[in-house]
């Protein structure tokens, strides 16, 4: 399935994570706040100055900067 | 400050309340303790902490410690830090709980219980609060609590602590005599604990811990195991052969642990949480549509600010009217009780003022306080964070760093006390250090003084205007040194953001007034006990040596220490076009920037009481002329001396709160230093390069 970066995703779109491409640092970080491989997550919607984004995981609201987002990988 | 821990022989059992930020833990905390509560620093962090006491159901007095909001035990803040070193009894001023009451969000549980997944491997009775059951419920979540307490083999309350629903059984399980430590029921892959095992058997540390300090030692990443190596270098080795014989086996240790807790909690969920179907967008959804909105967003955050400010400048007047009545009837009812001296001379004129100008800031710090209760529990406050990150960002900072830089429009006390929630050291090392650059109250009675002395007949417009360009320098200058920091002293990578965004929920007040009164009790204690000392001094310097016979107020002055010292930093401040008389004035504001108008109204020797809209002062400053009969106060140094307030760090009491909130000297001595460079060279700036373009 081809993969799709988490930060080209538009508002609504959803997608399942398929691999990380950051630092141990950072990916250590967004794992511990549920984004772990498979989980499904949606983009709710971009900052009205159009970084950083929103993002729904696990049942919750989560907002991280386009770089970071650009480092997760997704299936839609 | 260290808090003497209370007698331990009164107290029967020591609690730790646990959780994420946002949870409701400090609700739960206030609740249970009411009053009966200290707030200070753990001796050698920033790090707040907050004890108290509660009783039991049977009356069993209990010590109550409420710790920094974590994510995780995999620490990335001195937050986190202190929460997991209490944790794992490694702190010697604080000892290892008892019993732990994990706080838990029900309407996010996945996420939530991840940091449970991590403290039931630290061998500590827990409970589990699971709060905003309320909430939860209006989305249509519904978790069969025996099932849950199946799954995590310990006791769970349901509670809803804003309506203080669960109180009691939450009392009444932490009296409970016997509380055993929980299972191990986590399934761990079988290389990693065997790994953990092993190193837990070298660990010089209590068996309890062992198992858990090794399982966070062995997901480590290189630096930080880097920086353990000084102190125990037999056992970073061993984990990093550990660690290397896992990824032979391609078993990346943190990425597994992590994936392993959350599959099993997603398990756990799955069979205790019942969803039925998702009930689609919840109000906090329709609420964010509106206020995260590409124009409506903006406009409803500008409203927010607006009425904040209007509320801080408006509603503030008339208690401060009170307590400025207060302080002169105060002075006038020593004046006539006390029999002329020095000392009644210090109460009156050095003691009375000198506190009673700094508790006049008390109700805008109060009110300030209130608001940022509502944004921040509102939920809010991460919002605006939300928003703002893109320009923060644009010079190193954190979205979180805007909302400190705004209060301190207000006073730079409350933004400053506003950086906790600013996670990284650096990030918020560079917003403790800015936020005085952003014109504070303080220096509207300077900047109404200097442009009236300007401009004095000019349409209001056009003195607002300049009004609104001194606070634009204050702003550009803000941002430009804390990327000048970012960029170079506090050099960091440019921290990620992770910011949760929680649901709206009903600001509780009980526990926005019970925060106004703690941090009320912080500025007066702090900031007034410096203040008392430092306007003895100036008063001091004001006053001794005592003049001759018959001199006036202005001969008095300009011959005392201060009036010394005024002429002594004369030839340092006469690049910047001011003479010594102005040189009296930048010395009185020291303690205080608002002193200025008043310590200009004793060296011009103005009778009666000076405000900044009294004409005579202003008058006198007008035709006030050097030796050589050229004005003293041309265009050039009006604007000049504005900048030079603009820039510069006249705050006694910032100066104690910045001590008191980075822990050292160091940072407090730093800030004044650069500030009172940059104005200097501000102020020289305006001076020179508006004399060569040929302004006077």
């Amino acid at each position: 399935m081809p993969t799709h970066l988490l930060s080209a995703l538009k508002a609504g779109q959803k997608g399942k994570i398929a691999g990380f491409d950051l630092p141990m640092e950072h990916r250590t970080r967004l794992l511990e706040m549920g984004l772990t491989k498979g989980v499904v997550v949606e983009l709710v919607r971009f900052a009205p100055l159009g970084d950083p984004i929103e993002v729904k995981v696990r049942g919750y609201h989560l907002s991280l900067r386009k770089r970071e987002a650009s480092g997760i990988q997704v299936t839609l | 400050m260290t808090i003497a821990p209370p007698p331990v022989a009164e107290t029967t059992r020591n609690v730790a309340i646990a959780g994420n930020p946002n949870c409701g833990k400090s609700t739960i905390f206030n609740a249970l303790t009411g009053l009966r509560q200290k707030v200070g620093n753990y001796p050698g962090v920033t790090v707040e902490r907050k004890m108290g006491r509660f009783f039991g159901s049977h009356g069993e007095p209990m010590t109550l410690l409420d710790l920094p909001g974590s994510y995780s035990l995999q620490v990335r803040s001195p937050d986190e830090a202190v929460a997991r070193d209490v944790l794992l009894g490694r702190r010697a001023d604080t000892p290892r709980p008892d019993v732990v009451i994990a706080v838990v969000d029900a309407s996010s549980l996945e996420r939530s219980l991840y940091l449970v997944a991590q403290m039931l491997d630290l061998q500590i009775p827990t409970i589990v609060a699971l709060n905003m059951v309320d909430v939860a419920e209006r989305r249509g979540i519904i978790i069969n609590l025996p099932a849950l307490e199946e799954e995590l083999g310990v006791p769970v309350v349901p509670m809803v602590a804003t309506k203080s629903l669960g109180m009691v059984e939450l009392k009444q399980a932490v009296s409970r005599q016997l509380l055993a430590a929980p299972k191990r029921l986590l399934p761990i892959p079988e290389p990693i604990r065997a790994e953990a095992e092993s190193i837990a058997g070298e660990l010089k540390v209590s068996p309890e811990v062992a198992f858990a300090e090794a399982l966070l030692l062995l997901t480590l990443h290189d630096q930080a195991l880097g920086d353990l190596a000084e102190n125990n270098p037999a056992v970073v080795e061993s984990v990093l052969a550990a660690q290397a014989r896992l990824r032979a086996l391609e078993i990346e240790p943190l990425s597994a642990l992590v994936e392993a807790r959350y599959e099993w909690i997603h398990e756990v969920c799955s069979r205790v949480v019942h969803k039925p179907g998702e009930s689609g967008l919840t109000i906090s959804d329709r609420m964010d549509m509106i206020l995260t909105h590409r124009v409506w967003g903006w406009v409803s955050f500008l409203g927010a600010m607006t009425l904040m400010f209007v509320c801080i400048f408006t509603l503030a007047q008339i208690p401060m009217e009170w307590i400025d009545n207060g302080a002169k009837w105060l002075g006038q009812w020593v004046s006539t009780h006390m029999p002329e001296s020095d000392l009644r001379s210090l109460i009156v004129d050095g003691a009375i003022p000198g506190v009673g100008g700094v508790v006049i800031f008390l109700p805008q710090i109060l009110i300030l306080f209130f608001f940022l209760g509502i944004l921040e529990d509102s939920g809010y406050m991460a919002r605006a964070a939300f928003m703002m990150d893109r320009v923060m960002s644009s010079v190193g900072l954190h979205g979180k760093s805007f909302i400190p830089l705004l209060s301190s429009f207000a006073c730079a006390i409350p933004g400053i006390m506003a950086t906790r929630t600013v996670e990284n050291r650096n990030d918020r090392l560079a917003t403790i250090l800015v936020a005085p650059l952003m014109s504070c109250s303080a220096r509207l009675p300077v900047y109404a003084l200097m442009i009236a002395v300007l401009i004095p007949t000019a349409s209001s417009f056009a003195k607002s205007g300049i009004m609104l360009s001194m606070y634009l320098v204050g702003i550009v200058a803000a941002f430009t040194m804390a990327w000048f920091f970012k960029k170079t002293l506090l050099k960091s990578d440019t921290p990620m953001l992770l910011l949760e965004l929680p649901p709206y929920r009903r600001p509780s007040l009980r526990g926005i007034a019970t925060r106004m009164v703690e941090r009320a009790g912080i500025f007066l204690r702090r900031a007034g006990t410096v203040i008392l000392a430092l306007s003895i001094l100036l008063w001091a310097l004001a006053t001794y040596p005592k003049p001759p016979a018959g001199a006036t107020r202005a001969e008095a002055i300009s011959q005392s220490y201060a009036g010394r010292m005024g002429h002594f930093i004369e030839p340092a401040i006469r690049p910047l076009g001011y003479d010594w008389k102005i040189g009296i004035g930048l010395v009185g504001s020291f303690a205080a920037r608002e002193v200025f108008v008043g310590t200009m109204g004793i060296v011009y020797n103005i009778e009666g009481e000076v405000k900044d809209d009294t004409s005579s002062l202003r008058d006198t400053m007008r035709s006030e002329r050097h030796p050589d009969g050229s004005l003293v106060y041309t265009p050039l140094v009006c604007i000049s001396l504005m900048i030079f307030y603009v820039l510069a760090m006249q705050c006694i009491s910032t100066v104690a709160v910045v001590r008191r909130e980075t822990n050292s000297w160091r940072w407090p001595l730093f800030q004044i230093g650069y500030m009172t460079a940059l104005a200097w060279l501000g102020a020289f700036a305006v001076f020179h390069v508006g004399h060569w373009i040929g302004f006077q």
